[in-house]
């Protein structure tokens, strides 16, 4: 099992869940988050006070799969939240030991 | 005519005291930090509560009472507790009631995430017997900043002509900046102040209090015509043109002094803010404050263009000269209460210098406006170390930190997510009976 987490653009949130949803991926924690990479944050003026805002608001999504998931679910995730520009965010995978579906205490694949 | 001119003093005065509550809470509680928010609000309902009492008691008497001390102000035992004060007369306290209190609510602004609430407490009742009774004593009741004969400009003019303070220029809004700029300097900076971001944390809630305050601004203005008393059919006169031009004032000054402040802001940073729109209001309210019975309303218009150009301005002094005027109330209301009250003496269409009626008027209003910026600087200076080295004018910066909100009223103005992580404590009673009997209450 792999955990795939993505940070994304906000605005490409609702395209990412449906295209996951076709595919077949029934669940995931989605969190609003902010951060910075190469796309700097931006500048707001208040009363001619000029202020550095540096955190870019962001999408956080994280998913449980199974290993033979795991490509078909990034390579969603990338084509559907690419716009081309500075700010698109990333998507990275890392190994899961175990899962447990807390409601009936089913383990690993079954509890995906 | 007497029925009628009442029920609009009624009318008026609910107006002004909407400016405070909510309106200022809202314009300077959205301008705050979110962790300061509800203590800026605050501020503003306890001047009314304080200030509201005080104002029955010895407010009045020190205002507009006969017994004058120096010119300077009135005996405050006078008239104590409305003693001899009575009738319609009532409805007039009331209007004058709200002005004392939006005056010193205004003050909040400078002080915004550092003044302990004890000392604000402290402060609105010392303050509003120090600097504002006596200034309005001085320039509505009688004194010398006024139209009395041993007054200011009957000394120097003969009384021709005499000084324009229609609705506060000197009386609320040069005294609140001056205070501000005062208190800021005794208070410090705020920690990391023109470090830290510390931009507004909710502006919708800012643009609503100012169109509320735009809106109340018509019982402030429209409500402070002084009847010339020579026969009831001239008073009526008087009352039908009076009222209309300065409705009419009042606005014009005020959509001018917005497009003013937003050309500034689009000139110099790029882009046309709401918090300028907001600003721009207050700044043209302001400024046509003591003008608004002087001035046609084309010459409204030139007086609301150059306030808010000249606020839009102003707002960036206190980086340069590095005083932490936290919600500008120099920029706006002392700047705009200079604009106005010097600005009559340009404008005003009878005596004013633009007019060719000489400079008698603008040396007049510039002096009076001095005479508010003394006075009102000394009284906040006594006021304010009083406070200072009695119990403190100034939160811990731990608290301070965390935020005023929760250290000086126990709580938080947002609950954003619906988890919370909080969990309601047993009734604060049912502990305390517990301890009680356990013999351990402290």
């Amino acid at each position: 099992m792999k955990l795939i987490t993505a940070v994304i653009k906000p605005h490409k949130w609702e395209d990412v869940r449906e295209a996951l949803e076709t595919f077949g991926v029934t669940g995931m924690t989605v969190s609003e988050v902010s951060g910075y990479g190469r796309q700097k944050g931006h500048t707001e003026v208040y009363r001619g006070a000029e202020y550095d805002i540096a955190l870019v608001p962001k999408i956080r999504i994280e998913i449980v799969v199974d290993d033979g998931d795991t490509e078909d679910v990034v390579g969603i995730i990338v084509k559907t939240a690419q716009t081309g520009r500075i700010g698109d965010g990333k998507v990275w995978v890392s190994p899961v030991e175990t899962v447990v579906r807390v409601r009936t205490g089913d383990q690993d694949e079954a509890a995906i | 005519m007497d029925y009628g001119y009442h029920a609009w003093m009624l009318v008026a005065t609910s107006l002004v005291l909407m400016m405070i509550t909510p309106a200022l809470a809202l314009f300077y509680g959205g301008m705050s930090r979110s962790k300061s928010v509800l203590n800026m609000m605050m501020m503003s309902f306890t001047a009314l509560g304080i200030g509201g009492i005080v104002y029955v008691l010895w407010g009045w008497s020190m205002s507009f009472g006969s017994e004058d001390v120096g010119m300077l102000f009135a005996n405050p035992f006078e008239l104590f507790g409305l003693d001899g004060v009575g009738g319609q007369n009532y409805i007039f306290v009331g209007f004058q009631m709200t002005f004392a209190v939006i005056t010193a609510a205004l003050i909040s602004g400078a002080v915004a995430d550092r003044l302990k609430f004890s000392a604000w407490v402290m402060f609105v009742p010392l303050w509003l017997t120090l600097s504002y009774f006596p200034i309005a004593h001085m320039v509505w009741g009688g004194g010398f900043l006024g139209t009395a004969k041993d007054g200011i400009s009957g000394l120097l003019f003969d009384l021709d002509p005499v000084p324009i303070d229609y609705a506060g220029g000197t009386v609320v809004h040069i005294n609140a900046g001056m205070a501000g700029l005062v208190l800021a300097i005794l208070l410090g900076k705020r920690l990391g102040f023109g470090k830290e971001p510390m931009k507004p944390h909710n502006l919708t809630l800012t643009m609503i209090g100012a169109g509320m305050l735009w809106f109340g601004w018509f019982g402030f203005n429209v409500g402070s015509i002084v009847f010339a008393g020579e026969s009831p059919e001239a008073d009526a006169t008087q009352f039908l043109s009076e009222t209309s031009l300065v409705w009419l004032n009042t606005t014009v000054a005020t959509c001018a002094a917005m497009l003013g402040w937003l050309l500034i802001e689009r000139l110099r940073d790029g882009k046309a803010t709401s918090l300028g729109a907001a600003s721009g209001i207050v700044a043209g309210l302001v400024a046509i404050t003591p003008a608004c019975g002087s001035l046609s309303p084309v010459g409204s218009i030139v007086l609301g263009l150059v306030a808010g150009g000249v606020c839009a301005l102003a707002v960036g002094l206190k980086y340069r000269l590095g005083y932490d005027d936290s919600l500008d109330v120099v920029g706006v209301h002392l700047v705009g209460g200079l604009v106005g009250t010097i600005g009559a003496g340009f404008l005003a269409t009878s005596g004013g210098l633009l007019y060719g009626d000489g400079a008698k008027q603008l040396v007049l209003q510039v002096l009076v406006a001095l005479g508010a910026v003394v006075w009102s600087g000394l009284a906040t200076l006594i006021v304010g170390l009083l406070i200072k080295y009695t119990i403190g004018l100034r939160i811990d910066e731990e608290g301070e930190v965390d935020g005023i909100d929760f250290l000086e009223h126990g709580e938080s103005a947002y609950e954003l997510s619906s988890g919370g992580g909080a969990r309601r404590t047993p009734g604060l009673n049912a502990t305390a009976s517990a301890t009680t009997k356990e013999g351990a209450n402290v």
